[in-house]
């Protein structure tokens, strides 16, 4: 029986590109307040694995659980599988925020816009309530002062916290994180690691797709080590990343220089 | 004031002198340019109107939808203005019992088939340069969108089009300045417009470059008042796209 309590849950996912399999039976489940970290080579599928999560990309197979109400698939006539309902589909990615590694922040909006638009056009939310709440959100992640900026105004570091803003206004249940300092310069990283700090200290459920070995190890509660598209390893961090036991996450965990 | 009078004396005895700029003449260019002003402005308007659907239809997955807006700007960008102007001003009349009908009214009067030829024209124009725009809207974009739960009406809504239109700007604006000097043929079916008036001034004094050489400077000051306002648009819209140093 479907349970509530569990905001996310995911089973047996497969998805293969051309006939390529990327994904073969991914399986997660997030309890609240979870901080699982998806680590792995490029190319291990961590990232197909987070952006099936919201249905940017369509699993083959598989099952995505969200609170309880499951995701209806149905089979069109070219033999893709498609949504039931998209209007679930929508719902549903309303109440998951994603983080990309290149920020996508909406560039003809200034910052305050970027952080309402959602709230506003997707939850219905009154505009003033919007960016009182949007100025306050600004604030957490030090922008106040830029909140009437443009996007390619901003450093890439203050772009990728005003994207968190963003993705905080929406309430989100699960934050799905992509690679979010991937495409910062390193003196920037610092800054957005630590917001994600204080979200997962304040209790917020994450799914982090990172190379930060650091942050896994001292943020996250769960890591899994994906390879050829499975969980290769997984377990609590303290665990995993001081003594591996498959060869492959050894090697990836090794110094490279 | 003594002295404006006597800067303006040779200005107002040349005035006199000539037959080619008289008050009578300037009238003449005057109305050319209401035309001209009036022509162009209404279909560009009507154009717009209908090339942002159309725009959106041209990208449609759907065949039956992207297919038909397709042909009908091959087929307005593939013929010449000039050729299409003349299908709308003769072309009606050939069909059998329109004289009798109330559309006559319209047709009969040349400005309404050179609105519709210039309208449809600069639609399918448009329609091809905004297409141009959505599809180049950046991935990213669309995904946040997407991952936001935006349906597809509030995301090109909200999203797609505002961030297309404003990539759109410069290119709309040369379609602009491209139509006001297009509108020139006007005259060719007994349309008073710009052209017109120094046509027939040209043809009554016998003296083309007084005539032309004063409505290009007509056109150009038009041109450069479009193109004034589309820089202080761009500049207005397009400032998040500029790189700060």
């Amino acid at each position: 029986m479907a349970d509530t309590s569990i905001p996310l849950e995911i089973n047996h996912l497969h998805k293969s590109f051309n006939g390529n399999p990327v994904l073969n039976g991914l399986s997660l489940k997030a309890q609240k307040g979870d901080v699982i970290t998806l680590i792995g080579a490029s190319g291990s599928g961590k990232s197909t694995f987070l952006r099936c999560m919201n249905l940017l990309e369509m699993p083959d197979q598989g099952e995505l659980i969200v609170h309880g109400e499951a995701i209806g698939f149905k089979v069109d006539r070219k033999g893709q599988r498609q949504p039931e309902d998209w209007k679930q589909v929508e719902r549903i990615r309303a109440r998951l925020s994603m983080v990309f590694q290149n920020f996508n922040l909406w560039p003809h909006m200034t910052l305050i816009e970027n952080v309402m638009a959602a709230p506003v056009h997707v939850l219905k939310m009154p505009k003033a309530q919007a960016r009182e709440k949007g100025m306050a959100l600004l604030k957490r992640v030090g922008l106040s002062e830029r909140a009437s900026y443009f996007p390619t105004q901003m450093s890439g570091g203050q772009q990728q916290r005003g994207a968190i803003a963003r993705a905080l206004a929406m309430d989100p249940e699960v934050m799905l994180f992509d690679e979010p300092t991937s495409a910062l310069d390193p003196e920037l990283v610092g800054d957005v690691l630590h917001v994600m700090h204080e979200l997962a200290d304040e209790g917020r459920t994450m799914i982090v797709v990172t190379h930060e070995m650091d942050f896994a190890r001292d943020v996250s509660n769960h890591v899994m080590f994906l390879h050829q598209g499975l969980i290769e390893e997984q377990g609590a961090p303290g665990d995993i990343l001081t003594s591996p036991r498959s060869e492959r996450l050894q090697q990836f965990l090794a110094p490279r220089y | 004031m003594e002295q404006l009078s006597t800067l303006w004396q040779p200005v107002l005895s040349w005035m006199n002198g000539n037959d080619i700029f008289t008050p009578n003449t300037f009238e003449m260019y005057w109305s050319g340019l209401v035309n001209t002003v009036h022509l162009v402005f209404v279909s560009l308007v009507i154009g717009l109107i209908i090339a942002v659907p159309l725009a959106i239809a041209r990208g449609s997955s759907n065949l039956w939808i992207r297919k038909p807006v397709w042909f009908f700007t091959y087929l307005f960008r593939g013929t010449p203005l000039l050729i299409q102007l003349y299908l709308a001003y003769y072309g009606f009349a050939f069909i059998p019992g329109i004289q009798d009908t109330w559309l006559w009214f319209f047709l009969e009067d040349p400005i309404y088939p050179a609105l519709l030829a210039f309208t449809l024209n600069t639609a399918a124009y448009t329609t091809e340069i905004f297409h141009g725009a959505i599809q180049s809207t950046p991935r990213g974009e669309i995904e946040a969108a997407r991952a936001y739960g935006m349906n597809r009406f509030t995301m090109l809504r909200r999203i797609v089009l505002p961030s297309a239109f404003r990539r759109a700007l410069p290119a709309y604006g040369n379609e602009v300045i491209f139509m006001l000097h297009a509108s020139a043929i006007a005259f060719v079916v007994s349309i008073t417009d710009l052209t017109g008036a120094a046509y027939y001034i040209y043809a009554r004094f016998y003296a083309p470059f007084a005539a032309f050489l004063f409505v290009a400077v007509l056109y150009m000051a038009l041109s450069f008042s479009i193109q004034g306002l589309f820089k202080y648009l761009e500049k207005r819209l397009l400032g998040h796209l500029k790189p700060q140093s």
